[in-house]
């Protein structure tokens, strides 16, 4: 089913305006605190939005035009099931009873729904499970379980709210798997941090700034053609964002990045220079030669990164190898030449 | 960490953190505070006489009609406190903490104020007294006033204690389950109630052993007649004139009787 929503919170400042189509799945990125745990308890009815529309289909799930015209689905009436970063599997049920719950729930006879329980935990591959009581389960094999809880309701719309965060890292590709499987087809929204998430498991994303979404799109698209910082972060790109001058962006500091472009961009209108750290030349002089982008920057933290050390400054983060940086005598606070040519920097509008 | 070597250890060697030595003192006085009167009272039973005394018609009336009502009076605290308490913790609403003042008041207050509030209420000249006299009812100085007396002063007991088990455990496992489909009623039969039994259970505790102890709301509300509303207490309290000998020994039948339901219900709870 299709959704659309409009969630708006005028107290917090959000706005947000969210569409999947059928059988998609979206997937929202965003700092802490931009709203998208706050956008899924709306869909899912566990939150009640100041205004806005929310419809599955043809059918409203919320609406309140302002005019005091409210319309108003109770949660358990949407069919919108919602998977949190803790399994949250009903502890004084067996883990068959808690995948029982929701056809229960829905009027079908234990039996049935003991039945029913039975082939969605074979087909998150937790059979073996049936008859343990939650707290003898690991947060993987948990997770797995809550997984089929979900699903057994046959939900309309499911809703993902980091649903790998709480896992230890042998747990969570398991599981990230076993979601690309049972997402297949079905209308899906994913809250993540992960950019391995939204790679694999969806094929849309939004990207949510300070209560509002800054920029939507195919998964690849926006990965490789970001407009937003955050997006071109967990991209692992670096962005810069500004003003264009035929090829080049200068950004309001001053900072200037001519690229390649194959946009027609107008001189003055807004457009971003979009590179990979990996393409960014460190430096502790200005070296001369082949025309290229050069920017005197500062060491602001160094990381690991592969195989590779990550060195950010307040704009831009090259990738350099271990040795280099040896070579280099690197260390927060130090003056450094970055360079990167211009062949390697995509120029588009933003 | 560096831990300093006077630190008291217990028999398992774990270090004590956070207990100075010196509470040992004031809490082994109020444990002997607690204790010593009841071994004060067990010096004072006559033992040869001790069965003879507790099977008198007068305290096997007492005694049948303290169990009968404080178990009713324990079924209405839970018919009536676990809807309060879950209103108090679920809702919010203006007023609400006057409110939750307003139900809890009979904890603080004394028992005779309540008796005299409750003549004044159902009695045959009270507020609602005389339209159930209409009715054919008439309630003060009966067997149902008793129960009503002691639902009064236990009531917020069960709600007390139901209310913050309830805050305690949260909504997380009430949000899954609405998320699931199932319907409000639902929710709390087969996840809100399950999940807070052991509050539940507790607080039913607690009312029906203050339902047993009630003395001053019962005996100005339901008097004293025996077989009728004259409880245990008020039975201890009347033969204490009389014949202080039955009054030590139905006294350690009252301790008796709450020390089994309290281990009764601890046993229960760590089952579960």
């Amino acid at each position: 089913m299709k959704l659309e929503a409009r969630v708006g919170f005028p107290d917090r400042d959000l706005d947000l305006g969210i569409a999947v189509e059928a059988g998609r799945t979206l997937a929202l990125l965003g700092p802490n605190g931009a709203g998208k745990s706050t956008a899924l308890a709306s869909i899912a009815g566990l939150l009640r939005p100041a205004s806005g529309r929310i419809t599955l289909d043809d059918r409203i799930l919320f609406s309140h035009n302002g005019a005091g015209d409210t319309s108003w689905v109770p949660p358990h009436a949407r069919g919108v099931a919602l998977l949190a970063q803790e399994a949250r599997l009903f502890p004084h049920l067996s883990v068959l009873d808690n995948v029982a719950f929701g056809p229960r729930s829905a009027g079908m006879p234990r039996g049935r729904a003991r039945e029913v329980a039975h082939q969605w935990l074979a087909q998150v591959d937790a059979e073996e499970f049936a008859d343990r009581r939650p707290a003898a389960l690991s947060g993987g094999q948990a997770q797995r379980v809550a997984i089929a809880r979900a699903l057994a309701t046959e939900p309309h719309l499911l809703l993902l709210d980091e649903p790998l965060s709480a896992l230890d890292v042998d747990s969570a590709p398991a599981i990230r798997q076993l979601l690309r499987r049972v997402l297949e087809g079905r209308t899906t929204i994913v809250v993540t941090h992960d950019i391995l998430d939204a790679v694999l498991l969806a094929d849309d994303v939004a990207v949510l700034e300070a209560g509002r979404v800054v920029e939507e799109g195919p998964t690849a698209r926006v990965l490789t053609r970001p407009t937003s910082r955050f997006a071109a972060r967990i991209a692992g790109l670096n962005l810069v964002r500004g003003t264009a001058r035929g090829t080049t962006v200068t950004t309001p500091e001053g900072l200037q990045v001519e690229g390649l472009s194959e946009d027609d961009l107008a001189d003055g209108s807004a457009a971003v220079a979009v590179f990979s750290p990996s393409a960014v030349g460190v430096y502790r002089v200005a070296p001369s030669g082949s025309p290229r982008n050069v920017v005197h920057a500062t060491v602001t933290e160094l990381e690991p990164h592969g195989h590779q050390v990550r060195v950010h400054t307040a704009y831009l983060s090259a990738d350099i190898t271990p040795a280099a940086l040896a070579d280099l005598d690197l260390a927060p606070g130090t003056a450094v030449v970055l360079t990167v040519k211009a062949s390697e920097v995509a120029v588009y509008g933003a | 960490m560096h831990l300093v070597p006077q630190v008291p250890a217990t028999l398992r060697g774990q270090p004590r953190l956070g207990l100075p030595a010196w509470v040992f003192v004031p809490a082994a006085v109020g444990a002997t505070f607690v204790v010593l009167p009841l071994v004060a009272m067990l010096t004072r039973v006559e033992w040869g006489s001790f069965g003879s005394l507790i099977t008198s018609e007068s305290s096997r009336a007492a005694l049948a009609l303290s169990l009968r009502t404080s178990l009713a009076s324990t079924v209405l605290c839970i018919l009536f406190g676990v809807p309060m308490a879950l209103v108090l913790a679920r809702t919010e609403f203006r007023g609400q903490s006057i409110a939750r003042s307003l139900v809890l008041l009979p904890l603080v207050l004394p028992p005779v104020v309540g008796g005299i509030a409750l003549l004044y209420t159902f009695g045959r000249k009270g507020l609602l007294g005389h339209s159930m006299e209409v009715l054919g009812l008439q309630i003060a100085f009966s067997t149902t006033a008793v129960v009503m007396a002691q639902t009064f002063v236990a009531l917020p007991f069960l709600v007390v204690s139901l209310e913050g088990a309830l805050r305690t455990g949260g909504q997380r496992f009430e949000e899954v389950a609405a998320t699931l489909g199932a319907r409000p009623t639902t929710v709390f039969l087969r996840v809100t109630l399950p999940l807070v039994l052991p509050g539940l259970a507790s607080g039913a505790v607690l009312a029906f052993a203050r339902a047993l102890g009630e003395f001053g709301a019962t005996i100005t509300f339901a008097g004293s007649l025996q077989g009728v509303t004259r409880t245990l207490p008020l039975e201890i309290y009347l033969q204490r004139e009389t014949d202080p000998q039955a009054a030590v020994a139905l006294s350690l039948v009252l301790v008796v009787v709450a020390t089994v339901v309290i281990a009764l219900t601890r046993r229960s709870r760590t089952a579960l």
